[in-house]
């Protein structure tokens, strides 16, 4: 078929499709600019500007090692801990740049928080996973803690069922309940961004459809960025979707419109299930 | 762009439900030819085979209709793909709404074939659906090619089809006031008018649906628009 707005020919320079969007109502969270990411000698995230907006969830979609978890690592900074690992650019958090040596690492990973593929519950009761991350950052009695722990693990949708049970081990539930757990984890440091990096690749339908419904009902509080390579996962979550390909921010968009009338011939391709 | 997914079986479906559809509008297009051949032929024989073929227009109807439910359960088809499976449930719907007019064409030219009718107003019917069924081939091709173009060319016709109905109402309406004797059979002219009129709308709207499936828009512009004098001179005398 001919699209004629998008010819492959011309997209070799690294110009992003925007679909009009009305930014008047969205307050900007994060603003990435000119961000460039290499891992030793190869550059993996080429120019990539985008913004983030508060109180939406942004997805980030695109085939295997199109750089979306590198993107999204470098939020929190997490590329800190690997040798050899460089960002240039600016991310502006607040209109603070995260990328700066200045940054306190452990304060910012606090405000931006984030759950990982695989749930990492720390082998302790499901009280202390909660309790151990506040203790880390603040110093309240033990009554204000006990309220915490409840508040975060009725925040994820949690509480109901371990509420008898907070003594005994977060390993001894099932993977569902851990990746609850771990958001519960998150959600207890009052962070303002929550990064979900594939968050539901090892849950069951059920599992993954209580997290997606949480996510939607926690972007009410905090603005909340997810990699992941379910398609219709990015598609049922999110307000924005960014397409990524090759390192290269491809498309940026509202989600229904990305979904149904991408404009870009390889975002179409991609969610169409033609390539990745 | 149907060939290229990576699950072959995607393709495979997607490739049958336009099968079905291009077998549907080359059905669609003879009913209605041969519906406009018993009308100018007085062809009692040719008008009862139109009726009686219209149950295959309307199983082909079913068959797109479990194929779209099908694809859209198991395949949860995406941007372009999704535009091909919703539009091809109203293109065939509109298909078969063309078929149902071309049935009662033929059930009235029986009626029609059994006693004497203005002439004129008969070579009228056939152009007006000449004119139709012109645009319907048309139709058919564009979607069969993804012509957008070719497409739009047809959605434009509309209006000249439109301004032949009026034309034709009028006519009949005249004939009906110089003798009564004329209003059995008129009436009847002026149903099949109104029938391959409406046919021509329903073919208007797949030229939309074209359009639709390939790029996510309808066209643009508004639709030229015959004046619909038609609802007052029935009235001002």
């Amino acid at each position: 078929m001919s699209m004629n707005s998008h010819d492959v020919a011309t997209v070799s320079t690294p110009k992003v499709t925007h679909a009009a969007i009305d930014t008047a109502s969205l307050g900007e969270k994060v603003s990435i600019r000119n961000l460039e990411f290499f891992y030793g000698d190869t550059r993996a995230l080429k120019n990539i500007n985008l913004s983030l907006y508060a109180n939406k969830t942004t997805a980030f979609i695109g085939p295997s090692g199109c750089g979306k978890s590198t993107l999204l690592r470098i939020l929190n900074r997490m590329y800190d801990l690997y040798p050899g690992q460089r960002a240039t650019g600016q991310v502006l958090f607040d209109g603070e740049n995260l990328l700066d040596a200045s940054v306190d690492i452990n304060l910012l990973r606090a405000r931006i928080g984030m759950v990982f593929q695989k749930p990492t519950p720390f082998p302790m009761s499901i009280y202390e996973n909660i309790a151990f991350g506040i203790r880390l950052y603040e110093k309240l009695p033990r009554a204000e803690i006990d309220a915490r722990v409840e508040s975060a693990l009725r925040r994820a949708a949690l509480w109901d069922e371990v509420k008898d049970k907070l003594t005994a081990s977060g390993l001894g539930l099932s993977g569902g309940q851990q990746q609850r757990l771990c958001i519960a984890r998150t959600v207890a440091v009052k962070p303002e961004v929550i990064l979900f990096d594939e968050p539901c690749s090892a849950l069951d339908p059920i599992s993954t459809a209580k997290i997606e419904e949480l996510i939607d009902e926690l972007k009410q509080d905090y603005t909340i960025v997810i990699v992941t390579h379910n398609m219709q996962q990015a598609a049922r979550v999110s307000d924005f979707t960014t397409f990524m390909y090759l390192g290269e921010l491809i498309e940026f968009g509202n989600t229904a419109t990305l979904f149904t009338t991408p404009r870009d011939k390889r975002t179409q391709a991609y969610i169409t299930g033609r390539f990745g | 762009m149907a060939n290229e997914h990576t699950i072959k079986r995607f393709d495979e479906e997607l490739e049958r439900l336009n099968a079905t559809i291009n077998e549907m509008g080359g059905l669609t297009e003879s009913q209605f030819s041969k519906s406009l051949d018993a009308v100018r032929e007085r062809d009692t024989a040719e008008a009862e085979q139109v009726i009686a073929d219209d149950a295959r227009v309307d199983a082909l109807d079913e068959q797109v209709q479990q194929l779209t439910v099908q694809l859209l359960a198991l395949r949860q088809p995406m941007a372009v793909d999704l535009r091909v499976v919703l539009s091809s449930i109203k293109i065939a719907a509109a298909l078969e709404r063309i078929a149902d007019y071309a049935k009662n064409t033929a059930k009235r030219s029986i009626v029609l074939s059994q006693g004497a009718a203005p002439a004129s107003a008969v070579v009228g019917i056939d152009r007006l659906g000449r004119l139709v069924r012109s645009a319907l081939k048309d139709v058919l091709d564009a979607f069969a090619n993804d012509d957008v173009d070719k497409a739009h060319d047809v959605w434009q016709r509309d209006e000249e089809i439109d301004q032949v109905y009026t034309g034709l109402f009028r006519e009949l309406l005249t004939y009906m006031m110089e003798d009564p004797r004329n209003i059995t059979a008129c009436t009847h002219l002026l149903f099949m008018a109104k029938n391959i009129e409406r046919a021509g709308d329903h073919v208007t709207n797949i030229a939309e649906l074209v359009s639709f499936r390939q790029t996510g828009r309808n066209f643009a512009e508004v639709r030229p628009k015959g004046q619909s004098s038609i609802y007052t001179a029935g009235t001002a005398e």
